[in-house]
């Protein structure tokens, strides 16, 4: 093999456990959410066992992909801080999207694209958490005024619209750059996939700082 | 509660016509309030048909009992002392669900099928596709539904559908002493409001009209009230209306959004079978480069 051995760790092992925890709690949320946002998706039901399962499951769900949300965005908080090269990073998008990265400024362990997504996935989430819970009745919604569950309910749909949305650029973007998966599943990147796509994140593993 | 499947002209989550070859002529409940003396016969009617027994609560210090709708109250007699021309009056309103022209609950609801709307105007609750998500009583505007503990169904008043589809009138008005309740055609109710509203007129209640919301698009529930320009004063909603904030969020908003993932899927493909991968280009060996032990 002419491959570099994999020798930089990425993620340990319960950040990896963590993530694939979020992406499971996401589906599931997800797809029993989608079920009730249109007719058309109402088929997802069937996943569930029907529809008052779905109803069911959606919202713990939601509240397990949250809290482990949350428990990984500690980890990686202060790593999504927006720096100055970052906003250059996001007028280049042209650049990003045509795989040449080369032209870019160095980005850190998250470039800018991943930061962006970061503070989405925060936002919509704390809307979602906050919204759902106004409209979850089994528990809360009759302690808010009509107009206020009316409110919630449009909220949740737009936050979900965002957050599936995102997600799907997660997706995509872990496809589209090779050894993304390799890193949140077994953990490790190789040096040239570190200094190709997170030049100043390898220069600081270099230096011993990170 | 369906009973028969040939009239529906609505259908909660559905995005084809639903089976419709026989068409009813419209029908309304008139709630005249002007000829209630607050008996509750009706209330005690809706139990027996529907054969239901709510739990006794308290005494909250009102002939109103239960203090409020519940899912196995489908009609409350509610009281209210009032003194809108400074002298009291006690306004007693029978209250459940008015059978909407335009249905919030049923463009609410995510459940196919859980709410349908006849061809004669009833709007009727189907609890065996209800998964009691409550998105109903977050779009009714008149705060009807209810969902239960028990089983997580929405229930509310059928408008005695079932003896409705064999040409009964609903239990209510089977029950009421003093004709402050009349059941038949729309058209027939509005007539007979009209007369009722100018009987009442001549009778020195120059503000008494007829409660038909169009912002509904008109109820099959319409009430005759002596204070028409101040609904408030039984609880109504002055124009009640499918909320602008569910029109958004059950409106065009959704198709859009979907599309909106559809394309998203669309140009990643398109991207990924033109630009292509992003792979790492120096795959060297380089052992240099390995980070310090
Ligand atoms: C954080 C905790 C969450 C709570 C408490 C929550 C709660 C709810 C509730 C109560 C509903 C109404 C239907 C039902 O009872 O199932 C709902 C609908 C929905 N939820 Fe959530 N949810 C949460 C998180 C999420 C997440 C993470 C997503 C997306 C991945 C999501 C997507 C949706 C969608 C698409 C709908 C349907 C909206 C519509 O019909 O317009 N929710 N949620
Ligand atoms: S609670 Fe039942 S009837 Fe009400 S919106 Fe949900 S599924 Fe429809």
């Amino acid at each position: 093999m002419s491959r570099e051995e994999d020798t930089i760790v990425r993620y340990t092992a319960s950040e990896r456990i963590n993530h694939w925890i979020v992406a499971i709690a996401f589906f599931a949320a997800g797809l029993s959410g989608l079920a009730l946002f249109h007719p058309s998706l109402f088929f997802l039901a069937n996943l569930f066992g029907g529809g008052p399962w779905t109803r069911i499951i959606h919202p713990w769900a939601g509240v397990v992909m949250v809290i482990a949300f949350f428990l990984m965005a500690r980890w990686m908080w202060a790593d999504n801080y927006l720096t100055a090269e970052d906003w250059q990073w996001l007028k280049q998008i042209w650049d990003v999207v045509g795989n040449k990265e080369e032209r870019l400024p160095p980005a850190g362990r998250y470039n800018a694209g991943q930061k962006m997504l970061f503070w989405t996935l925060v936002a919509s989430l704390v809307l979602l958490l906050v919204s759902g819970a106004m409209i979850w009745y089994g528990y809360f919604a009759l302690y808010f005024p009509l107009w206020a569950r009316q409110l919630a309910a449009a909220v949740h749909a737009f936050a979900a619209f965002v957050l599936v949305l995102a997600i799907i650029v997660h997706i995509y973007a872990s496809i589209w750059v090779k050894g993304s998966i390799r890193a949140m599943v077994r953990g490790k990147v190789t040096p040239a996939w570190a200094r190709q796509h997170h030049p100043e994140w390898y220069r600081e593993i270099m230096e011993g700082k990170a | 509660m369906a009973l028969q499947s040939l009239d529906i002209v609505a259908r909660s989550a559905t995005t084809l016509p639903p089976p419709q070859i026989r068409h009813t002529e419209e029908v309304a409940k008139l709630i005249d309030i002007s000829k209630c003396i607050g008996c509750k016969a009706c209330q005690a009617a809706c139990m027996e048909w529907n054969d239901l027994r709510d739990e006794v609560g308290i005494n909250f210090g009102s002939y109103q009992n239960p203090a409020d709708l519940t899912p196995a109250s489908w009609t409350l007699m509610r009281f209210y002392e009032v003194e809108p021309d400074g002298e009291l009056e006690w306004l007693i309103r029978k209250d459940g669900c008015m059978h909407c022209a335009e249905p919030g609950c049923l463009e609410a609801c995510p459940s196919p099928g859980a709410i349908i709307k006849y061809s004669n105007g009833i709007v009727d609750f189907v609890e065996e596709n209800c998964i009691g998500c409550g998105y109903c009583v977050t779009g009714c505007p008149f705060n009807i539904p209810r969902i239960s503990k028990k089983d997580n169904k929405a229930y509310k008043c059928t408008l005695c559908s079932d003896r409705v589809a064999v040409g009964l009138e609903p239990a209510c008005v089977k029950a009421c002493p003093t004709q402050a309740l009349v059941f038949g055609t729309k058209q027939a109710m509005l007539e007979h409001a009209a007369e009722r509203v100018a009987e009442l007129k001549e009778r020195g209640f120059k503000n008494a009209g007829v409660y038909d919301p169009p912002g509904v698009g008109g109820t099959h529930v319409i009430y005759v009230l002596q204070h028409a320009d101040k609904p408030e004063l039984y609880e109504l909603p002055k124009d009640p209306k499918i909320s602008p904030l569910v029109r958004l969020w059950k409106g065009i908003t959704k198709p859009l959004a979907l599309a909106a993932f559809g394309l998203s899927i669309v140009i990643g493909f398109l991207h990924y079978v033109s630009v292509g991968p992003n792979e790492v280009k120096e795959e060297k060996k380089d052992t240099d480069s390995n980070p310090p032990a």
